[in-house]
């Protein structure tokens, strides 16, 4: 079995602030972590080598400094890590991504055998679109299953994949065939500590660095920002309602009673509706 | 969003900017397209909500609405399809197939590409679902044009150009999105985001039947069993009446009882914003925001919730929100109705009490003699 994980290096959103004057975002000293999402699809990846043997091969396509995601993943104990990365690469929205990714993935297939799964998250925590999984299996003409909530059974020799995929209302089980996209949901593994002897082969390893003509990019057109056929013509702070809240003034009185009295007050309609809801209880 | 930023009047920001022509290919491409979401014969809600947001673009265009229905060829897909003229459709585009009777990638891209490549819209709007996240991705990488995910706010622009609006940077900032030069211009929303229409009964409009050419033999994926989620598991956040959610300010784990407490004597349901999700002491089923559930409940209680826009667009729909926070200076003071400036650990107990008191049947009895 090869399998490819697709990983994302992001800013660790928890820690984000935005200039209270001009309305940017304010990037120095904000960490980078590994998506949090692709964890789960590294961890199933690693699971799935173990028990079937094979090869775990990492991509992420970002600036030189997504290397230090890739040590992370090789500290995990995936075999190997490919960094795409090229000026050309920069401003790429999620089309002009996937076509990056796919074309590294052919790369990868050429000279480290061709991928029987490729496994990305659910989503990323700074783009949060869930398009990169679904656009990189239509480029490569791979089976697509998102929002795997388990892989049920892989067998390589009929290359048949069972998995239970999490839809509106329930939870769908579907066969299908290798090569295939699985996009993992969150909560369905714990990522493993690593061993000692990989953590320390992670600082010293060499890590495979392709510019878009090392992958294989034929037309640098469809990279980057003129890849893109999404524009951000504005990025804008949401403007604060003209009315702020109003602010209770408890005086005396017991605070909760207080609050109680003055929301019925405001809203006289909310009691009877909401003595309705709790009828019963 | 009933009060985002009505930022200045995108006239000059789409096409105008730009001063290129459309590619003369896509010259022809017009109308606005819904994806009617359906499953086991129900239709998603959010196709109505996206119905009524559809309506006002193609107003604003001055173009024609279509609802377009994938599904078996049988009476549900046939009742769906006169629901999508009730909710202001003017057409509907029907592939009935029985490979279209259950959601599969591969089915509904081919179906859905094919339609845009032979009746060619404008605008394709789908609901940001498990389902439409998973088809629009797949459909907008096919057919090479851009999509913009898990939109807040869509507008057409002076001349023409679709501006979709959505959160950034982890939810932090707006930005809106244009498709300039690709057709169709494809957005997802997620559930509730959107007011729902009204409801107008309406006899069915015209109707296009488009032939799929795939036969179940050459689908490779089948579904073996679905396994329905237990009533009990499943959240109705998106939908309550009512929520109580509580944030980092609950300051522990086990304090989050007190927001399940109080939404217990409410008889409502209850969430939590991103940061209790990312810590583990929540579900993310019960995640409210931009990357959780959308709500429009009557009456939303945020305790303990700073009130970031990640949190913000997720609850603007609600009509009456309540915060209760120790900082005075907190973000979600700006767009609550009520505010209190207290410790929400120290006040949910006591507020539990006296909403028990008060919605008592004892003192209901009270109220009504």
């Amino acid at each position: 079995m090869h399998i490819v994980v697709c990983i994302k290096q992001v800013p660790d959103s928890a820690q984000i602030r935005v200039h209270p004057v001009t309305n940017t975002i304010m990037r120095q000293g904000v960490p980078t972590i590994i998506n949090p999402y692709d964890l789960f699809a590294i961890e199933e990846a690693l699971a799935l080598r173990d028990k079937l043997g094979g090869e775990v091969t990492v991509l992420t396509m970002g600036p030189p400094s997504a290397e230090d995601s890739l040590r992370k993943a090789l500290s995990f104990g995936v075999n190997r890590a490919v960094l795409l990365t090229d000026r050309f690469f920069a401003g790429a929205d999620t089309l002009a991504t996937t076509y990056a990714l796919a074309t590294a993935i052919r790369k990868i297939a050429e000279v480290y055998g061709a991928a029987d799964i490729v496994f990305t998250g659910k989503q990323t925590i700074d783009g949060d679109t869930a398009q990169v999984g679904p656009g990189i299996a239509k480029r490569i003409g791979l089976l697509q299953l998102t929002y795997v909530s388990k892989i049920v059974s892989v067998d390589p020799e009929s290359r048949s994949i069972e998995v239970e995929r999490r839809s509106e209302g329930g939870v769908q089980v579907l066969r299908s065939r290798l090569p295939c996209l699985v996009t993992m949901l969150e909560g369905t593994n714990e990522i493993r500590r690593g061993s000692l002897d990989d953590a320390l082969s992670a600082a010293r390893a060499t890590l495979v660095k392709w510019s878009a003509k090392d992958a294989g990019v034929e037309d640098i057109a469809k990279c980057g920002l003129r890849g893109s056929p999404t524009i951000v013509k504005k990025v804008f702070a949401p403007t604060a309602r003209a009315k702020k809240a109003d602010v209770i003034d408890f005086g005396t009185q017991a605070p909760a009673q207080a609050f109680v009295d003055e929301l019925f007050k405001r809203q006289p309609n909310l009691e009877a509706e909401l003595a309705a809801l709790t009828r019963g209880y | 969003m009933s009060e985002t930023p009505k930022t200045p009047a995108p006239a000059a920001s789409g096409r105008a900017s730009t001063k290129k022509e459309l590619p003369e290919h896509f010259k022809g491409y017009k109308h606005v397209w819904v994806f009617v979401e359906q499953e086991r014969g129900q239709a998603h809600s959010v196709s109505w909500e996206l119905l009524g947001a559809g309506r006002k673009l193609a107003d604003k265009l001055g173009v024609e609405l279509a609802a377009v229905v994938l599904g078996p060829d049988n009476e549900a897909t046939r009742a769906i399809t006169g629901e999508a003229f009730c909710y202001g459709a003017d057409l509907a585009y029907v592939v009935p197939d029985p490979v279209l009777t259950d959601y599969r990638n591969e089915a509904y891209t081919k179906a859905m590409t094919d339609l845009v490549n032979t009746y060619k819209p404008e605008i394709l709007l789908l609901g940001a679902t498990t389902l439409g996240r998973d088809l629009a991705g797949a459909v907008a990488t096919t057919l090479l044009t851009g999509l913009t995910a898990d939109c807040t706010e869509l507008d057409v622009d002076a001349d023409g150009s679709l501006a979709a609006t959505r959160p950034t940077f982890g939810g932090s900032l707006l930005c809106t999105i244009y498709t300039l030069n690709y057709r169709p211009q494809m957005a997802t929303v997620r559930p509730r985001v959107m007011p729902m229409p009204p409801r107008v009964e309406k006899p069915a409009g015209r109707v296009i039947e488009h032939k799929l050419d795939l036969a179940e033999a050459d689908v490779i994926t089948k579904i073996l069993a679905f396994v329905p989620d237990r009533d009990s598991a499943k959240s109705n956040l998106a939908y309550a009446n009512v929520v109580v959610a509580g944030g980092l300010g609950l300051g522990s784990p086990e304090n989050f009882q007190l927001v399940r407490q109080l939404a217990g004597v409410l008889g409502a349901e209850y969430g939590c914003s991103r940061p209790l999700v990312q810590k583990g002491w929540v579900t993310s089923d019960r995640q409210i925001g931009q990357t959780g559930k959308t709500i429009r409940p009557k009456l939303y209680i945020a305790a303990g919730i700073s009130g970031a826009i990640q949190h913000r667009v997720g609850v603007e729909g609600a009509d009456y929100i309540v915060a209760i926070n120790t900082d005075k200076n907190a973000p979600i003071f700006d767009f609550a109705h009520l505010a209190i400036v207290t410790d929400a650990i120290a006040l949910l107990p006591a507020l539990t009490e006296a909403f028990r008191n008060r919605l008592s049947p004892h003192s209901r009895d009270r109220l009504a003699s």
